[in-house]
């Protein structure tokens, strides 16, 4: 057992943090250090320049495009690219649509949904939740009637993310009313430009329009669009829920994020002293490192252990949990650090319109950031939701 | 002992929430914040001319109902419950606190407007170093004659520009964070050399960095003593902390009833959320809070009189208690919400907004247990 980086691994790690020197778009970081919303075009940029360098896709088999990288190497590119504050990839083609795809799909799909996702040319938004299935996903309703070689496909899909940005979406469709409720669903690569569809944006509490609701009216989808087989959606459904192990716990963005508490902390005064003199808030800081360090380790054992090259189990679960808890108390911390200067709302009166920022530049988005990363207990499935798949699946209760 | 409310006290509570549930539903409160001023003023002069209700506190020869801090507290918790954004706290509570301290004829002079709603006073107190410590002031008051010039720069003043009055702690001596030299002034709000920038705030009122360049300000401006007004500070600050803890307690109550008729409502699994048992005991944890923060307010108002220690004792226990408890029930009250519940659109968000500002206002969690260790535990 050991837990020291190979020198090949040491050499990849500089040539990563080289590569990312270099070719990291300085525009990009001058609007993420303002705190400007990022546009569909920021998103891309950064993903069009790892494309190039055939980087984009780590976690993929080598033959689809993936890198051939070590779990080791993935970590260490994780990490490198969260300490240098990188745009976060999307993850909906990347690693979600495309490994189901690559596991799933036809020799067809695979061959034109691919590397139109590599390049960046398509932008994927997932269509699993319903007004009224949000936890219990499987009690969907949205339908898809075969109609000779097409699906006409109605109903309404909710908290969208993106969606206002997307080319294609992938949905879960009931294709069954009469079979049991996981049975009767079916995966659907949908062309977001179909006739039928409405996106309408949903504002949430930071100000953010991140999410939408999709209206489907008599849309008409091609069956050769549909992944996998005819009611067997639930299997590409969960397999994609569950695939996304590494990063899944935010680990080497939640020490950037301590690194950027600190930093206000220092800078802000409690007294004659920097904040994060103050005994109490310290003492917050190490013990957020402390659980960091606990979630990181567990996210390694699972990396390398012997379930390594199985797809991910419910462990998952428990980097989720973990995880997301973190990047919260990060969130709460920088709110608490800022002070009376939490308060000021950094945008204008008019939708869109930024107001420069009140105060020292590193306040303005804490209370927005706060808020809006209540998100992560939530979203992908509620940490409610997977505390009950540890119970049943690893206590088997 | 007796905790129940005079007759006057449950008239006030009654007809204020008969008002605020006519006037302040929360799409007519999405529509005045979101106007160009961020307000609607006539709930200000029906709260002051219709209900009489901004003289709670005040004596009667001045107008006003006869109360002190206990009817604030009645007030601000029925504010709390509707969100509201009305300046009561800082012109009743805090200004008109300073004003019955001082007493004569500023008092005389001011307060007849206040309670008539004519004068609206933000209180200018927080600088950009200073973080909750109220000695700690760069805002300097220098002797001109018969009066002061006043430079600084004041940091998030709530309802500044709304306001026709200004209350500003400043330094008439000693270094930077000395006990000594403090001065309070009631000061008007348009007097040349006030430079304001006004914006709104997360949870939605407004307020505004305000720059003092070399204002001159009469002799008369000064409330209490030239120096000596630290002591006057921390007393009304202490009433205003237990005032937000009050309304802390109407914001919390809305959350949790939010939370559980929600969850009676929303279906998942075929059932009502609310019988899975971990969101049940989640909304009986929610529960205690409230109850808890009720109290600690109550125990925190009725301190208010004593000496000047187990008054700031007792006001740090209430809002350490009642910061933590705000940031559990809503943060909680989101989480079970779900998706849902991280929307503009529905008010359980924005009560949650004002919960996270309360928890900092006048002072976090940390700031009032190191108070209330520094009194209670000294050696
Ligand atoms: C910012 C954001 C982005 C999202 N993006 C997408 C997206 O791109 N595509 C997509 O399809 N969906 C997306 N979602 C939806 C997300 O997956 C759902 O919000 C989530 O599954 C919870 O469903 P719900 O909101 O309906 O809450 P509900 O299911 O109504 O749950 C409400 C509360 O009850 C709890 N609860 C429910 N059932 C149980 C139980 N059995 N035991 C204990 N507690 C329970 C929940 O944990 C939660 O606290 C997004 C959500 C958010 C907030
Ligand atoms: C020091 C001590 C003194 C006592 N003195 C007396 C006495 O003088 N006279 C007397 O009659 N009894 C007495 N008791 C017994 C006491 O009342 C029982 O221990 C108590 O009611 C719990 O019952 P149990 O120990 O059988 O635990 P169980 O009922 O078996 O419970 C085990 C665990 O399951 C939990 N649990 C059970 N049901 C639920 C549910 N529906 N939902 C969620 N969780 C649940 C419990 O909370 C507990 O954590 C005493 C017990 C102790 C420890």
């Amino acid at each position: 057992m050991d837990m020291e980086f190979s020198p090949e691994d040491l050499a990849f790690q500089q040539e990563v943090r080289q590569f990312i020197a270099e070719n990291y778009p300085a525009d990009l970081r001058d609007k993420q250090d303002e705190g400007e919303e990022m546009s569909k075009e920021d998103f891309l940029a950064w993903h069009k320049i790892l494309y190039k360098k055939g980087w984009i896709a780590p976690a993929w088999p080598v033959e689809y495009g993936g890198t051939g990288w070590t779990p080791t190497q993935r970590f260490i590119w994780s990490e490198e690219t969260a300490r240098a504050d990188c745009i976060r990839l999307m993850p909906f083609g990347l690693a979600m649509v495309g490994p189901v795809i690559y596991t799933f799909g036809t020799p067809e799909q695979k061959a034109h949904f691919l590397p139109r996702i590599l390049s960046g040319e398509d932008w994927w938004c997932q269509g699993y939740s319903e007004p009224g299935s949000g936890s219990d996903l499987a009690s969907l309703r949205t339908t898809a009637v075969a109609d000779g070689d097409d699906y006409i496909v109605n109903g309404q899909k909710t908290w969208t993310t993106l969606a206002q940005h997307a080319d294609w979406g992938f949905f879960l469709v009931r294709t069954d009313k009469e079979a049991k409720q996981q049975e009767g669903i079916s995966f659907l690569l949908i062309d977001m430009k179909s006739p039928g569809i409405t996106v309408r944006p949903i504002i949430t509490l930071g100000g953010e329009h991140e999410v939408n609701e999709v209206w489907l009216e008599d849309v008409r989808v091609p069956q050769s669009q549909r992944v996998y087989e005819e009611n067997k959606g639930w299997t590409c459904a969960k397999f994609l829920l569950a695939h996304e192990r590494t990063g899944i716990a935010g680990v080497a963005a939640s020490k950037r994020g301590i690194e950027k508490v600190k930093a206000i902390a220092r800078t802000e005064l409690d007294g004659d002293k920097p904040l994060l003199a103050n005994a109490f808030f310290k003492r917050k800081v190490a013990e957020l490192e402390v659980d960091l360090a606990a979630l990181e380790f567990t996210e390694l054992r699972s990396l390398a252990g012997p379930n390594a090259n199985r797809g991910p189990g419910p462990e998952s679960s428990l980097l989720k949990i973990k995880g997301s808890e973190i990047q919260q108390r990060l969130t709460e911390l920088s709110l608490e650090a800022v002070g009376h200067y939490g308060a000021p709302y950094f945008r204008g009166f008019g939708e869109g319109d930024n107001e420069h920022p009140i105060g020292p530049d590193y306040a303005h988005r804490a209370a927005p950031t706060y808020f809006n990363m209540r998100k992560t207990t939530i979203y992908g499935g509620s940490n409610e939701i997977q505390r009950n798949i540890i119970a049943k699946m690893v206590l088997g209760l | 002992m007796d905790f129940t409310y005079t007759e006057t006290q449950d008239m006030i509570r009654d007809t204020l929430a008969r008002f605020l549930g006519d006037t302040y539903d929360f799409e007519t409160r999405q529509k005045f914040i979101n106007s160009d001023s961020g307000r609607d003023p006539a709930i200000w002069t029906a709260l002051a001319q219709e209900l009489g209700m901004l003289g709670a506190p005040f004596a009667e020869e001045h107008g006003g109902l006869g109360g002190g801090a206990l009817e604030n507290a009645i007030v601000m918790e029925e504010l709390g419950k509707v969100i509201a954004i009305e300046p009561y706290l800082p012109t009743v509570v805090i200004a008109g606190g300073a004003l019955k301290a001082v007493g004569g004829a500023q008092a005389d002079a001011m307060i007849p407007e206040i309670i008539a709603g004519s004068a609206i006073i933000a209180f200018a107190y927080a600088e950009p170093q200073g973080r909750y410590d109220l000695a700690n002031l760069r805002t300097t008051a220098k002797k001109d004659g018969a009066g002061y010039v006043l430079n600084g720069h004041k940091g998030v003043v709530y309802a500044a520009p709304w306001a026709t009055h200004l209350l500003v702690t400043a330094r008439t001596g000693g270094g930077h964070r000395d006990r000594d030299g403090v001065s309070l002034f009631l000061i008007d709000a348009n007097l040349p050399g006030i430079v304001r920038r006004d914006y709104p705030t997360v949870d939605g009122s407004r307020a505004s960095e305000i720059y003092f360049e070399n204002v001159a300000i009469p002799g008369d401006a000064l409330l209490g003593g030239e120096g000596t007004g630290l002591p006057l500070i921390e007393q009304i600050v202490d009433e205003a902390t237990v005032a937000v803890c009050a309304e802390a307690t109407g914001v919390m109550q809305k959350l949790h009833e939010g939370t559980l008729e929600y969850t009676q409502q929303r279906k998942q699994f075929g059932v009502p959320i609310a019988k899975f048992q971990v969101l049940q005991h989640r909304m009986v944890d929610m529960f205690m809070e409230v109850e808890q923060a009720r109290s600690m307010t109550i125990m925190g108002t009725l301190k208010l009189g004593l000496p000047a220690n187990e008054r700031m004792a007792a006001v740090s226990a209430a809002k350490a208690k009642v910061a933590r408890g705000a940031n559990f029930v809503g943060q909680n009250a989101i989480q079970t919400h779900g998706g849902i519940g991280i929307t503009q659109e529905l008010a359980i968000g924005h009560y949650f907004k004002r919960a996270t500002m309360i928890e900092g206002q006048f002072g976090s969690h940390d700031y009032h247990m190191d108070r209330y260790e520094r009194i209670t535990l000294a050696e």
